[in-house]
Parts: C-alpha cells; structure tokens; sequence
C-alpha cells in the first residue's frame, strides 16, 4: 500500500500539487488520470522519489517516506519497479543485460543464478528469444515489455508506470494492460500507472485517480467511473461521441 | 550577467564533482564499465591522435628548416632538437588534449545528455543507483589512465613523422636527426607534459559529463550541450596549461 498526505510541489512560482491525499491498493491496478499538464507525471516523480515534494508525506507501507534511514531507503529502491514512457532502456546494452542489471548492481548472485531469473522474467512477458537483441532491433510493444520485465525481475513491491501504452497501436496497448494487471494479482503488488489512455481505464481500472490542475478531483473505480455524475470526469473522459455511447450502453 | 553564469556553472560543476565520489559502486560493475570507457575514449582515439601527430610532427620540423634556413652558424641537428622540443612540451600534450576534448568530449556529452532526455538516468536513480558515481567515475579513470598512453604516443609519432619529412625531403640527414634527439634531453620535459596531460584528461572526462548531465528538452538541447561542453573544455585546457606551465617551469 501506498498512501499520500497533502503533497505539494512547486517549480518556481507555478505550483503544480495543491495537496494531494490518497492512497494505492495492493494487489490491485491503480490510475492516475488527468489531462496533459495536469501534474500527474510530477505526482508519480514525487511517489518514486524522482522529485521531491515542498511539502506533505509519502507512506510506504506504513512507514513515512521521510523517516526512512539509508539502509531502509536502499531496501525500498530494491522493492521499486519502474516502467518509463519512452522504455528507457540502456542502449549499449542487450536485452538480457538491460533485465540483468538491477540483479547485476544489488544482489550476490552468480550469472547462472541472475540467467535463470532474467530467462523467467523474459518468459513471463512472453520474450523468449530476444536475449540477444539490442532495444534498437525491438518493436515500441517489445520494449515495453523488456521494461516491465526489468522493472519485476527484483519481485518488486511496489511497480510504477509512467504512460506506458503511449506511441502503441491499439492491440499491443491492450497486450501490455493486461500483462500489467496479471503482474499486479500474481505478484501482489501495489501497481500505479499514470495514463490518459481511456483504453486501460476501462480495461484495468480497479482504482482510478482523476487529477485536475494540481489537486486530485475525483477517486472511483471504472464501474463507479460509468456511473458518476462528476463533471469534470464527463468533460476529460466522455468528450468523445465513442465513449458517451459506452456510457450509454453501460448505464441502460 | 557571463561572470554570474560563470559562477554559477562553477558551483554546479563542484556540487556535480562532490557525487561522483560520493558512492562508490560494486567494483566488479566498475571494472567493467572502466575496460568499456577504455575502448570508447582511449583506443578509438588511437587512429587521430596517430594521424595527427605524424602529419605535425612532419610540418613542425620542415618549418624548423624553413626558418634555420641556410644558416652556417646552426647545426642542421637542431632541426630535430626544436621538433622534440615542440612536440613534447606542447604540441603533443596540449593539441593533442584539445583534440580529444573535441572527439570525446562531444562523444560523453551527447551520449549521457541523450541518456538524460530518454529516461535512462532517470531509470538508474529510481533503481537506487548514483547515476553520476555510476556513469563519470569509470570515464575519470579511463581518461587519466589512457590518455598519457595516447600522449606518449603521439610523442614517438610525431618525432617519426619530422624524421620521415626531413630525412625524406633532404633537409638533413638521418644522423643529423638523430644527433638532434639526443641533444640536450631534458627527461623532466616528458614528465611535465605527463602531468599536464592528466589534469586536461581529468577536465576532459568531466566538463562534458557535467554538461550532458544538464541536460533537458530534446535532440535540439544535446547538440547544444554537445558544443558547449567542447567549448568550455577546450577553455579549460588552455588556461590549464598557462598555471601549470607556470607552476612546473618558471
């Protein structure tokens, strides 16, 4: 679990959090929304420890961030997958070594041991025999399927995701969602994907987030999502003639 | 307003520097990283650096002829004798440095600025990892234990190429140069241009690292970067070299 208490944060005089409180379900998939510039992406920094908010306290577990010693942060960077927006893997090396890494850089274990959990990993992503390649020679869906895999293969507690349907056709988008929602049940992990993919929303949305200039809007999950009268979720996610018909057809 | 960025850049680089020393990563990862820089700064600089030397080493000494002209008061030897001095007290170790600050230079500015715009230094900070320990250390090390090879290098070559230029145009004889080189050898003069040569690789590694790590924006801001970090370490070497000539020599 994950839990925010009134976080704020500025970039010089533009305060993008204005107090943000909620708090991320384990074991389930978790959605922050919001239009672009709604300060979601700096909300998911903050949570990751990428940015550091003015003010208000993050909790993992039950535990605040801020309390955190050393040894404890360094334990909790080992319990942190990550899936970035563009994929941000290491060019220079394969896939392998890309999975290999955080193995190779917090654990004792051998090659063959750190082999066996890579090749598992690979596996779970449906990435059998692109150990070899380059991210260079993979497809925008490959990659993204390389990070996830490199984001578990430490069997993290807690799993970001910064858009990671975006640049992907529909179908793959589909493919991704659904392995993230498999990760999330199989492993029991609290997972936090930051999207403005109506797609995902409706697709693995146990717990969404609406964020609006800075301060969280709206919570619900997608079924309460079709059903709420929310004007603010009406104008971002039922702007379009597609889903004011899903609406429709949800609610008769 | 230049003094204020100046300073400002110079207390951005000290903070920059107090990181790279700050957590030392596993050394098994380390030596790694140090064997990949060693081919990526030193040995892929070996063709120009040789290229170059050669070339200089042959027109420094046919214009050391050129300017003794035919004048029977100056032993044609020190054809040889001025080339070896040119070429080790500053041709080698300073041309040559400001050669490399534009190869490798540009090359770590836009290869950690590109890593900087697409995630990837992001990706090494949420995974716990001191990014800047992590990517600077090993090119410090590979810098300052490669280059004085790359120096001492061009040294040899760039003596052969005023051999092959004199002897070969018939300026002076094989002996004549030869007599030159063993004249008056100072053994401090290579040892001076080795000291030089690791302060300037030292500014070499980590000026542009610094620059690439300032990165933000997109293709447009690393190619900035990119020059910028050529710039700035050229500067750096050239008011280098005029303290520690001053410091060594006067």
């Amino acid at each position: 679990m994950v839990k925010v208490e009134k976080i704020h944060k500025s970039f010089g005089n533009n305060e993008v959090l204005k107090g943000i409180d909620t708090e991320f379900h384990k074991g389930k998939t978790n959605l922050i929304i919001g239009q672009s510039g709604s300060g979601k992406t700096v909300f998911l920094k903050c949570l990751v420890g990428l940015h550091t908010p003015d003010s208000g306290e993050i909790f993992f577990g039950d535990k605040k961030y801020s309390n955190f010693n050393i040894k404890e942060e360094r334990q909790l960077r080992m319990d942190i997958g990550m899936v970035f927006q563009g994929s941000a893997l290491y060019d220079s090396m394969t896939v392998e070594e890309n999975v290999m890494f955080p193995l190779s850089m917090f654990t004792e274990q051998t090659k063959e041991e750190m082999l066996v959990r890579v090749n598992e990993v690979l596996s779970r992503v449906n990435l059998d025999n692109a150990n070899d390649k380059f991210p260079s020679e993979l497809s925008g869906g490959m990659q993204k399927r390389v990070a996830i895999a490199r984001a578990i293969v430490m069997k993290p507690k807690y799993l970001f995701c910064d858009e990671p349907n975006s640049g992907l056709d529909p179908n793959t988008a589909i493919v991704i969602d659904n392995l993230l929602q498999e990760i999330t049940v199989e492993y029991d992990i609290t997972t936090i994907i930051n999207t403005h993919d109506m797609n995902s929303v409706m697709e693995i949305g146990d717990n969404i987030i609406f964020i609006k200039e800075g301060f969280k809007e709206w919570e619900g999950s997608k079924d309460e999502m079709f059903t709420t009268d929310n004007p603010a979720i009406l104008e971002f996610v039922y702007s379009s003639e597609l889903f004011k018909k899903v609406r429709e057809t949800y609610n008769n | 307003m230049l003094i204020f960025r100046i300073l400002k850049n110079l207390g951005g680089y000290s903070l920059f520097m107090t990181q790279v020393f700050r957590k030392p990563e596993k050394f098994r990862v380390f030596l790694k990283l140090f064997f990949r820089e060693v081919d990526d700064l030193g040995m892929s600089s070996v063709g120009i650096v040789s290229f170059f030397s050669f070339f200089i080493g042959a027109v420094v000494s046919l214009q050391m002829a050129y300017n003794m002209g035919d004048n029977p008061f100056i032993p044609l030897s020190y054809i040889a004798l001025a080339t070896r001095e040119s070429i080790i007290l500053e041709f080698a170790p300073t041309m040559i440095s400001i050669v490399l600050a534009g190869k490798v230079g540009s090359y770590i500015a836009s290869s950690i600025g590109t890593m900087k715009v697409t995630e990837q230094v992001d990706a090494l900070e949420v995974m716990g990892v001191n990014s800047i320990s992590y990517l600077v250390a090993p090119k410090i090390a590979a810098a300052m234990m490669f280059f004085p090879i790359l120096i001492v290098m061009s040294m040899f070559l760039g003596i052969l190429g005023g051999w092959v230029a004199s002897v070969g145009s018939g300026v002076c004889t094989s002996s004549d140069y030869i007599l030159g080189l063993q004249s008056y050898f100072k053994p401090f003069y290579v040892i001076y241009a080795l000291i030089k040569t690791e302060f300037f690789a030292f500014a070499i590694a980590t000026i542009p690292s610094f620059y690439g790590y300032k990165v933000s924006g997109g293709a447009l801001e690393v190619g900035r970067s990119s020059t910028l970090a050529v710039v700035w370490t050229s500067i750096t070497i050239i008011l280098l070299n005029y303290i520690l000539t001053q410091l060594l020599l006067v």
